[in-house]
């Protein structure tokens, strides 16, 4: 079974239709590593064992009756982000402890239409606020690289079970780089499509305007693979876009002869580690050597992209937020009258974080200080939109570095949220653009930790970015497990 | 300085509950009533993750009634969350219009002693209702509360006026005018009891000379047209005692207690809100093009004030008669049926204010349920008309008639109504009543005039009501006058 770690999910399903492996075999094969490796990188906060193995015996039903689909038992650790129904669904903070969703996320939906396999929840920083899940209330994931480092965040619990082979992809969310940051520093594949390329109903909101679900997988054709199973119009959002799906493998594999590439000056500046810079800058070579053409761009307003950020995530945060108030679900503290219970069900229930961000954002919409604050993010906003939508008429992709460094330890920036802030000054401009990013391994600096090398799309062109970040993949064949977790 | 040297301004917010079948932004049914949370679901139960998607149907209400108040009806729209903590709104936010709303700049015309004033109307925009809070006695008693989220995320319409009503006489025909107006669109059912139309009162006081107009009050819990009468004559009487005894009205919101007709300060407890409003980014602006609007204007009805005027100009009723029929949108319905069969408006106008009306409101039972159809009524009229029964006999079997259902001339047949019209007839009778009165005879010829009444009852006696009042009375006074 060991192989299976080498293959994509695509030549995993060839040997489940073949009948060489069953899908029990595939989802016990990965509850037996989670209880092996586990232990030392914590990505998991509960494994749905039984519901796992219901699933891919029902699986292996349809199988045996001929049946296909790309996702067809093949088991998923998932974001405790998404409601599923039945199950307890966190966000990794002790006000929703215990909650136990009554319905299904669009996403968790449409997996289940495809008969994927339920592993388990994965761990993320509280709210998917954070960018090293050392803001989980529950446990610190570890990098599966190194476990004295951080896995990156907020969805770090599912780069660190991908890269740590505890199952066969996950689902994240992206709202300023919470996918393709801890996909990076843990060297596996993310990708955050398109804002309303992918339904959020059933996401646990942090901001609204932001947030994007996305696949985590160990190689681009497995990201191609689950995207095409996720994204589409959904109703239930009203801003999802009604455009049809391509068939995101298609374009994998195909030459990128005379595909423009974007590279801004304004993301190689100071502070980016050296080993980063030359992985970069080894990838654009790479890629001109493949035919592409490199374009020097501006995107000259990116120094506000992450003032403009906290101000617009802050607030939509203090409003989504609110309702965690101890009155229908979840945590709630006894006080003396409904004042005293809201303050105190909040003041335990959500972490340090959590209630920094909710007084930044009721802060920015208060009375006196909107226009200031809020109006005009916004504004610089859509100044950040435009710098795209016109270097974008000049280049096909952008590419930059993910992150201006590899993982940082435990505990490094815990202390200094600013600097915390800035792990994600390459990945929120993407976020603040409504564009698709994707993260895709790149190398290692001198310490063998992973370099990721972000891809920005133009909207509803993650096809292309799939297609560039296949090159690169096949070309330097990065390995996305480490050593120490194979066997 | 005395009271009628300052005036009154006034401007009204109502909100009026929407006659759509699902919610505002989900597929959860309207329905009053029901099991407490029955109608729910994780949208309007603000459970983690839900999003809202906007009734189409909410909107195709408001532009109608945006056209019907004359408003300008906003190409791009905004929805904005008001935000505040309290049991009852599940998400601690409320999904509303807050600077761009659907329909602005209307106005809505109301007639005062028959002077017609227009009334402004600054902005109506959609929104959603809250849940309910339950408790088993009153609030104060109650240990807990439970919450009902049925009514969460019901739609809305709010409407805003600009102050320029001066009277609480005013005010009132504001808000009548305007629930004709939803009535007759079809939009709302205009029950202030049960909460589907409800008012509140912005209120200040000036000096009438003054231009610049004074701190307002807010009053709420204003549930019907006496309570609004009431509260709004109270509170300006007291903002122009405290005005007048040197002191200044507070910004504040202040409840009105129905019982004892007093309104109360709620101090501290809504003025500290700042409702930190930013446009919802689970919604999407909210574009309505030409042709969206025009579909909705080829299907708007006649409205109660151009329903007025047809009847007063085609009709050639007085306003007054106009008022009452199209104050009931099925009442103008059995006014113009009826009309249209008996070919006389004045006649069917005052048979259906008072007789029908009468029946109507003893039974409390709607025009259209109206057991005395419109065919039957215009059948009774031809009847008087042509003088088959008189009037007399006609309103006597009025409230048989409407009991029954039947046809007039059915009834008035199975008991011997016809009017006698026969001369013959009427001349034996009349002189059969003067044979026994002489001496009334004798008197009314030396000029007691007003002793005809008593010899046309006589005779109307003798002929159980059925002569034809207007041959007996030709009959008599040539009788009286002619011979002897």
């Amino acid at each position: 079974m060991e192989r299976i770690l080498d293959l994509n999910i695509v030549e995993v399903r060839k040997l489940l239709k073949k009948g060489e492996i069953s899908s029990v075999d595939l989802t016990r094969f990965y509850l037996e590593r989670i209880k092996k490796y586990d232990g030392a990188i914590q990505s998991y906060l509960r494994t749905t064992e039984e519901v796992a193995m219901a699933m891919a015996e029902d699986a292996d039903g349809r199988i045996r009756a001929g049946e296909d689909g790309p996702l067809l038992g093949i088991p998923f650790g998932i974001k405790d982000i998404f409601c599923a129904k039945g199950m307890e669904t966190t966000c990794a903070s002790q006000i929703l402890k215990g909650f136990i969703a009554p319905y299904d996320a669009t996403v968790i939906q449409r997996l289940k239409e495809r008969h994927f396999v339920h592993l388990g929840r994965v761990n993320m920083d509280e709210f998917a606020m954070g960018s090293s899940t050392e803001n989980s209330s529950f446990q610190t994931t570890k990098n599966p690289w190194d476990l004295t480092r951080i896995p990156g965040g907020s969805s770090g619990g599912s780069a660190a079970a991908v890269a740590g082979g505890l199952c066969a992809a996950s689902l994240g969310t992206d709202t300023g780089g919470s996918i393709r940051q801890p996909a990076g520093l843990c060297g596996v594949v993310g990708m955050k499509p398109t804002y309303g390329r992918v339904s959020r109903y059933g996401l646990i909101a942090f901001a609204s305007s932001l947030d994007q679900i996305g696949p985590i997988t160990r190689n681009v054709t497995d990201c191609a693979t689950v995207l095409g199973a996720i994204a589409g119009y959904d109703p239930m959002d009203s801003t999802s876009i009604p455009q049809p799906v391509p068939d995101y493998l298609a374009l994998l594999g195909r030459d990128i002869k005379g595909m423009k590439i974007g590279v801004a000056k304004e993301y190689f500046v100071e502070g980016i580690e050296p080993d980063v810079k030359k992985a970069v800058a080894d990838s654009i070579a790479l890629f001109e050597k493949h035919g592409a053409i490199v374009v020097d761009i501006t995107l000259p307003h990116t120094e506000y992209a992450v003032s403009t950020y906290y101000i617009i995530c802050t607030a939509e945060a203090s409003s989504n937020l609110a309702r965690y108030d101890g009155v229908k679900y979840g945590l709630r503290v006894d006080g003396k009258d409904i004042i005293d219970m809201y303050k105190k069900t909040r003041m335990k229930g959500f972490g340090q974080e959590v209630k920094r961000r909710i007084i930044l954002g009721t802060y920015v919409l208060s009375s006196g200080y909107y226009d200031a604050y809020y109006g005009q993010a916004g504004k610089v906003r859509t100044l950040i939109r435009r710098d795209f939508e016109e270097a974008f008429t000049r280049c096909d992709i952008i590419v930059t570095p993910v992150s201006p460094t590899t993982a940082f330890t435990i505990g490094e920036k815990a202390e200094d949220p600013l600097q915390m802030y800035l792990s994600d000054i390459f990945t929120i401009p993407v976020n603040l653009a409504g564009l698709p990013g994707m993260s895709v391994p790149c190398g290692f600096d001198r310490a063998g930790l992973p370099i990721g090398l972000q891809i920005i799309g133009q909207p509803l062109d993650e096809a292309r970015m799939l297609q560039a970040a296949f090159v690169l993949e096949s070309e330097k064949k990065v390995k996305t497990i480490p050593d120490s977790f194979k066997g | 300085m005395n009271y009628n040297d300052y005036e009154g301004v006034m401007g009204l917010e109502v909100h009026a509950h929407l006659l759509t079948e699902s919610k505002i932004f989900c597929g959860c049914s309207t329905k009053f009533g029901g099991e407490p949370n029955s109608h729910t679901c994780p949208t309007c139960m603000g459970l983690p993750g839900a999003l809202p998607v906007l009734n189409k149907k909410v909107v195709d209400f408001a532009i109608k009634l945006g056209l019907a108040l004359h408003c300008t009806i906003n190409r791009k729209s905004i929805f904005a969350r008001k935000n505040y903590y309290y049991p009852d709104l599940p998400k601690a936010y409320q999904i509303s219009q807050y600077e761009e709303p659907i329909c602005s700049n209307g106005y809505l015309d109301i007639f005062m002693n028959g002077e017609k004033k227009r009334i402004r109307v600054l902005r109506v925009h959609m929104e959603e209702d809250a849940g309910k809070l339950v408790h088993e006695s009153t609030i104060e008693a109650s240990t807990y509360s439970l919450v009902d989220y049925n009514r969460s995320s019901v739609p809305l319409l709010e409407i805003v006026s600009e102050p320029d009503l001066s009277t609480p006489e005013e005010a009132v025909l504001y808000l009548k005018a305007l629930r004709d107006v939803l009535v007759y669109l079809e939009i709302c059912d205009g029950n202030m009891e049960e909460g589907s139309f409800r008012c509140d009162a912005n209120v200040s006081v000036k000096r009438k000379s003054d231009t610049k107009l004074g701190t307002r009050t807010e009053m709420k819990n204003l549930n019907s047209f006496r309570s609004v009468e009431k509260s709004l004559a109270y509170e300006i009487t007291r903002q122009i005692d405290l005005v007048k005894q040197g002191g200044t009205v507070i910004q504040e919101t202040r409840l009105f207690n129905v019982d004892e007709g007093i309104t109360y300060s709620m101090r501290g407890k809504e003025e500290a809100h700042d409702y930190r409003y930013f446009p919802d980014p689970d919604l999407l602006p909210l574009i309505v093009d030409d042709q969206w609007i025009e579909e909705i204007r080829e299907g708007l009805p006649e409205l109660p004030m151009a329903k007025m005027e047809r009847f007063m100009t085609d009709h050639g009723l007085p306003r007054y008669d106009a008022e009452i029929l199209v104050s009931d949108k099925e009442l103008a319905d059995y006014f113009e049926e009826t009309v249209r069969l008996c070919k006389e408006p004045k006649t069917a106008s005052n048979w259906i204010m008072t007789e029908l009306l009468r029946e109507l409101k003893n039974g409390n039972i709607s025009p259209k349920d109206s057991p005395l159809s419109p065919a039957h009524l215009a059948e009774l009229l031809s009847l008087i008309k042509d003088g088959t029964i008189n009037i007399k006999i006609g309103k006597e079997i009025f409230p048989e008639l409407y009991e029954r259902g039947i046809s007039p001339k059915e009834l008035v047949k199975e008991k011997g109504l016809v009017q006698i019209s026969d001369e013959t007839a009427i001349v034996a009778m009349i002189d059969a009543i003067l044979a026994k009165c002489p001496r009334e005879v004798e008197e009314f010829r030396a000029g007691k005039d007003k002793l005809l009444g008593f010899f046309v009852g006589q005779v109307m006696k003798e002929a159980r009501g059925k002569a034809n009042p207007k041959l007996l009375n030709e009959l008599l006074m040539g009788r009286l006058k002619g011979s002897g």
